[in-house]
């Protein structure tokens, strides 16, 4: 047997991606984890609460309705997102100059920044001033976000919609352009339907762009903080406050550090477990599917 | 089944072609019979892919027709013509089983389960994949996949012709050989039309009966392989068939005689009327002798290949090369400086095409 050679001076090869990884991500997130489990009054006097803030919080009615609202909110925008995005890939332009348009188009709401996104909208559903909503309300139809809670909801919705299917249909457009024009050709021969040929050829080849694209939206989707805060503000009362919309309250309006640091870590575990349990399910299909 | 008529046919990609220039297909007539093996052969851009996709239905010829047994199918969407096409990369169903991949062609055109699993069956016995069957199709290897792709063009009843094209690119070269043979022998067994394409040499000419070598947008050559070795009708198909190609040298042609630099070459029939045109001697190199008299051509020996049942010769004959080819065991001579030619095999080609002789 040959002797492996040994040499723990290899493990400063790792040196700066352990160095990188501390200050970037473990440093910041255990100063966080510290002020969870403290309480403090002032003076930078600390004392150790333990889990207590974790208990608060999770039993709190104000925690559990915002995470009611965000799992609504985001298995919404998933819901519209992932099929209009495809419905728009399998539609636009596969080649020439027409696709070129249609690329730039879609890539548009994209490039747009959050906040400005959040502005737009916000304008442009005003009832005073608003192409939108004063043309709703010349036609008469009762709509005014900052008072109704349905139309709150449908507006960032909405607006959610047009920022971001774009990205899930850009991403299958771009698993659809991979697919050999045999395969449509042999699917001509093999006498397919339209059905068929999305069923079978172009939804399994586009399957690993879409995990990609329902994770990016799930991840961002759960994590929206911006264009509610700028539109509805998280209101009318706390209807659209959705969880970083209510962090950021209570960790800057309230400046209670304590129960906002465990907050963060509650919503940080969250977000980590479903991406986690949605990655392995998708792959474990995947790993299934090639036996 | 049935006999394929390209009845004045031709192509161009462009709307309003101007001159031959434009046509990716050049006017061609021909009739393949019905059962037989074609091989299309020619190099990349020829043309060959262009008319695949014509008599598969994928491509609607600018101009003329394709009957297939007497019906113009011309207009006929593929999916309303009885062919089958096999594709350089293996298309198959990812998410489908082996047998599901199979029944699907059948499947689409409304057949019930029993007569599905019936011909289904059957295929895969005939393709040697009933081991396979119920596997998915995904993690099968090239060679299995190319095999499930040429299935489902057989498990229909009644196809016309099964195309493919370049259907070995990708399979590994010990499985190419084998794969071949089993088409070959399929082939016998099912006694349907098959039209293949390549630009390997060998490919074509051991799996056809009949060669179609295409150069350039045209057919310059339809025949047995023994036809195209031995009477290539262009001097294309000369340096396109064999290993190495036909030795083409520009001539002077009077009668039963060529001159070439100089250098008198018989023939073994005789020419008239050549003058005007720009005139070439084709002789292969199987058909060109090493000596050291005072006949033939003067050429140097510049250096000899062994490739192992035989020897290539490659000589340097007025900056010119001239090859010969000298079959294992017998010797080279190392003063050998003349080249002689069979006269019988000498083909005279005037403007690139052959020229018929006269008995001398």
């Amino acid at each position: 047997m040959m002797d492996k050679p040994f040499n723990n001076k290899a493990w400063l090869m790792v040196l700066p991606v352990v160095l990188l990884v501390a200050f970037s991500a473990v440093i910041p997130l255990m100063t966080v984890v510290n002020y969870s489990v403290q309480d403090t009054f002032g003076n930078n006097q600390f004392f150790w609460a333990g889990l207590e803030w974790y208990a608060e919080l999770i039993s709190s009615a104000r925690f559990q309705d915002a995470l009611v609202r965000q799992f609504v909110f985001t298995a919404i925008i998933l819901s519209i997102e992932i099929p209009l995005g495809i419905f728009i890939a399998l539609h636009m332009p596969k080649r020439g100059i027409g696709a070129s348009i249609s690329l730039v188009l879609m890539a548009l709401p994209l490039l747009i920044p959050w906040n400005v996104v959040g502005t737009i909208w916000q304008i442009f559903g005003r009832v005073d001033i608003g192409l939108l909503g004063a043309t709703m309300d010349a036609i008469g139809v009762d709509y005014n976000y900052t008072q109704n809670i349905f139309d709150a909801w449908l507006t960032i919705i909405v607006m959610d919609v047009w920022h971001w299917t774009s990205l899930v249909a850009l991403l299958c457009y771009a698993g659809l352009q991979s697919i050999p024009d045999a395969y449509f050709q042999a699917a001509k021969i093999d006498g397919a339907s339209r059905w068929a040929v999305f069923r079978y050829i172009e939804l399994p080849k586009m399957h690993r762009v879409l995990l990609i694209a329902f994770l990016l939206r799930f991840m961002d989707s759960f994590m929206i903080y911006t264009e509610p805060f700028v539109v509805t503000g998280g209101g009318p009362g706390n209807s659209t406050t959705l969880l970083s919309l209510d962090l950021v309250k209570m960790a800057i309006g309230q400046f209670d550090l304590g129960p906002a640091a465990a907050f963060s870590i509650i919503y940080f575990l969250i977000i980590l477990l479903l991406s986690w349990v949605f990655y392995t399910a998708m792959t474990n299909y995947d790993k299934g599917e090639a036996k | 089944m049935a006999e394929i008529h390209l009845k004045n046919l031709a192509h161009s990609y462009l709307s309003r072609p101007s001159g031959p220039k434009d046509y990716a297909l050049k006017k061609i007539d021909h009739v393949w019979e019905d059962g037989k093996a074609y091989a299309l052969l020619g190099p990349s851009g020829c043309g060959k892919s262009t008319l695949l996709n014509i008599i598969s239905g994928l491509l609607t010829p600018s101009e003329g027709q394709v009957l297939f047994d007497g019906e113009d199918v011309s207009r006929l969407p593929t999916e309303q013509r009885s062919i089958a096409q096999v594709f350089q990369f293996p298309v198959v169903y990812d998410t489908m089983s082996v047998y599901d991949n199979l029944a699907f062609p059948l499947r689409n055109r409304g057949h019930d389960e029993q007569t599905v699993k019936t011909r289904v069956n059957d295929i895969a016995e005939m393709l040697e994949l009933t081991a396979e069957l119920h596997q998915k199709a995904r993690g099968l290897t090239a060679d299995a996949k190319q095999k499930i792709s040429l299935g489902r063009g057989l498990v229909r009843h009644r196809v016309a012709a099964i195309l493919f094209d370049e259907p070995l690119t990708v399979i590994d070269p010990h499985l190419k050989w084998m794969l071949r043979m089993q088409l070959k022998a399929l082939h016998k067994k099912l006694n349907r039309t098959m039209i293949y394409v390549t630009h390997d040499q060998t490919e074509a000419l051991t799996f056809a009966d009949q060669v179609v070598v295409m150069y350039d947008g045209d057919v310059v050559q339809m025949g047995t392989p023994q036809d195209l070795f031995e009477r290539p009708q262009h001097t294309f198909v000369g340096y396109f068939i064999g290993s190495p190609g036909m030795n083409v040298l520009p001539a002077h042609v009077d009668g039963d005689e060529a001159y070439v630099e100089g250098c008198t070459i018989p023939l073994g029939q005789g020419y008239r009327g050549l003058s005007g045109s720009n005139v070439e001697i084709g002789v292969r190199p199987e058909f060109a002798r090493l000596t050291n008299g005072r006949e033939g051509l003067p050429v140097t020996v510049k250096r000899v290949e062994d490739i192992g049942r035989m020897k290539i010769v490659r000589a340097d004959f007025f900056g010119r090369e001239v090859n010969v080819t000298v079959p294992d065991g017998v010797p080279i001579s190392p003063d050998a400086n003349r080249i002689v030619f069979d006269p019988a095999r000498v083909n005279i080609y005037a403007d690139s095409w052959i020229v018929n002789g006269e008995a001398a």
